[in-house]
């Protein structure tokens, strides 16, 4: 019963999504003047040559915040709700977790380096290169879940590790509110440019855009660590039941 | 439209479907990680090496492995 | 034919709100609306999009060159990363709700209890 409704309003949705989508210009024909206007100022205004960067943590970098702002809320979210009970706690020995295997820890081993390597090089030349703090963020927590997959664990026993990783979310969400707040400090505009602009192409340059960069890695390699380590936690959890 | 990009776009559309209907969630979090990277493969397509990056990312490391700890949790509680 | 990517775009939505209304299960529930966050991030680059347009980025490549649009790829990359964020989220409420009252079908979660 609830499916034919659902049908027939949804095609109802659909219809008028279809009409409201031909009244876009056709594919390809990009018409507004954003994009020309980006491309012909960053180069000189910035030096640098990024122009997604540049719009991410310069132009538009006030809905980055906000998006740092959600991201945080989020893993808050995710902490309060997975968090352990005073009623849940488990034995002292990790409960039946099947030791991998000679291949799986030997490739774990060997890859966790290089992919926490590769992680770092996205996040720092994210205003060269296509990349930057979300993506190099996200693969440097792929580093971390690639340790526990190899078997060496995260240590979630102790308190510590939980700890560094809320640190880092933290220390990252808070260097970015630093950064738009020195903006405001030292020239008047928050989320202003303010360093030196330096060479286009060196790694050094443009400004803020790679302390920006740096920042939002730290929050968001924290943050996935931080739910990959929650829900292990809780699924490694023996029910008292 | 070249047809790489038009040959994407329909692989992505019978991808979403295929996740939507494959009902059970240990299947589906293989699909939706078809999913995400036939998603990367489109956004490369459109010139969108930033997007697609993050995509991979996302889709293959992240939805999967939380829909399977979701689902490792679930089923404990079960038995 | 140029309105392809558009299609496409309303038609995840619509499927993805499909599979979130006639759902059973809350985990299958989360990836539905993963599907139906997908038809945004189409929809928008679908929209930036230049023929002959090359990436957003100079590195290589003179400034002179048409390109496609940065800020729908700004937009876009940041929803990516926080969207699936929410996603954990709602996979967090969903192991919650099953430890609390034992189920987790929709239907049956229809009762506010404490």
């Amino acid at each position: 019963m609830r499916s034919f409704v659902a049908l027939a309003a949804l095609g109802v949705l659909g219809a008028v999504l279809v009409v409201a989508v031909t009244g876009l210009e056709p594919f390809g024909h990009y018409p507004g003047p954003y994009g020309d206007v980006l491309a012909k100022v960053v180069p000189d205004e910035r030096h640098t040559g990024q122009l997604v960067a540049a719009t991410v943590f310069d132009y538009r970098a006030f809905d980055t915040l906000g998006e740092e702002m959600i991201l945080f809320a989020a893993v808050c979210g995710c902490a309060a709700l997975l968090r352990v009970l005073r009623s849940e706690h488990a034995g002292e020995g990790a409960p039946g977790r099947p030791v991998p295997s000679f291949a799986a820890r030997a490739m774990a081993a060997a890859l966790v380096g290089p992919v926490t390597v590769l992680g770092v090089y996205v996040i720092v030349h994210g205003h060269l290169t296509p990349g930057g703090g979300f993506s190099g963020g996200v693969v440097v927590a792929g580093a971390l879940l690639l340790a526990y997959a190899g078997g060496q664990g995260l240590r979630l026993r102790r308190v510590g590790s939980i700890t560094l990783l809320e640190g880092t979310e933290a220390l990252g969400a808070a260097g970015f509110l630093a950064l738009a707040l020195a903006g405001l400090i030292a020239a008047g505009t928050l989320l202003k440019n303010f360093l030196a602009l330096g060479t286009s192409g060196m790694l050094l340059s443009a400004g803020t855009i790679p302390v920006g960069n740096v920042a939002v890695g730290l929050e968001v390699a924290g943050a996935v660590a931080l739910v990959f380590a929650e829900f292990l936690e809780q699924a490694l959890l023996e029910d008292p039941e | 439209m070249t047809f790489l990009q038009a040959t994407c776009l329909v692989v992505v559309a019978l991808l979403g479907t295929l996740v939507v209907f494959t009902r059970d969630p240990l299947r589906q979090a293989a699909v939706t990680g078809i999913f995400g990277l036939g998603l990367a493969a489109l956004f490369l397509a459109v010139q969108a090496p930033d997007v697609a990056l993050s995509q991979i990312a996302i889709g293959a490391i992240v939805v999967p492995v939380l829909v399977l700890l979701a689902m490792a949790k679930i089923r404990e509680h079960d038995e | 034919m140029s309105l392809l990517a558009y299609l496409v775009a309303v038609w995840l939505f619509v499927v993805g709100i499909y599979g979130v209304v006639t759902s059973r299960h809350l985990v299958h529930l989360v990836m539905c609306l993963s599907v139906a966050q997908a038809s945004t991030y189409v929809l928008l680059l679908g929209i930036g999009y230049r023929k002959g347009g090359q990436a957003p980025i100079f590195g290589d490549i003179p400034t002179s060159t048409p390109v496609v649009d940065p800020v729908v790829q700004a937009l876009a990359l940041t929803d990516v990363v926080v969207g699936a964020t929410v996603s954990a989220l709602l996979l967090a409420l969903a192991v919650q709700a099953h430890k609390r009252f034992g189920s987790v079908d929709p239907d049956e979660l229809n009762a506010l209890r404490g």
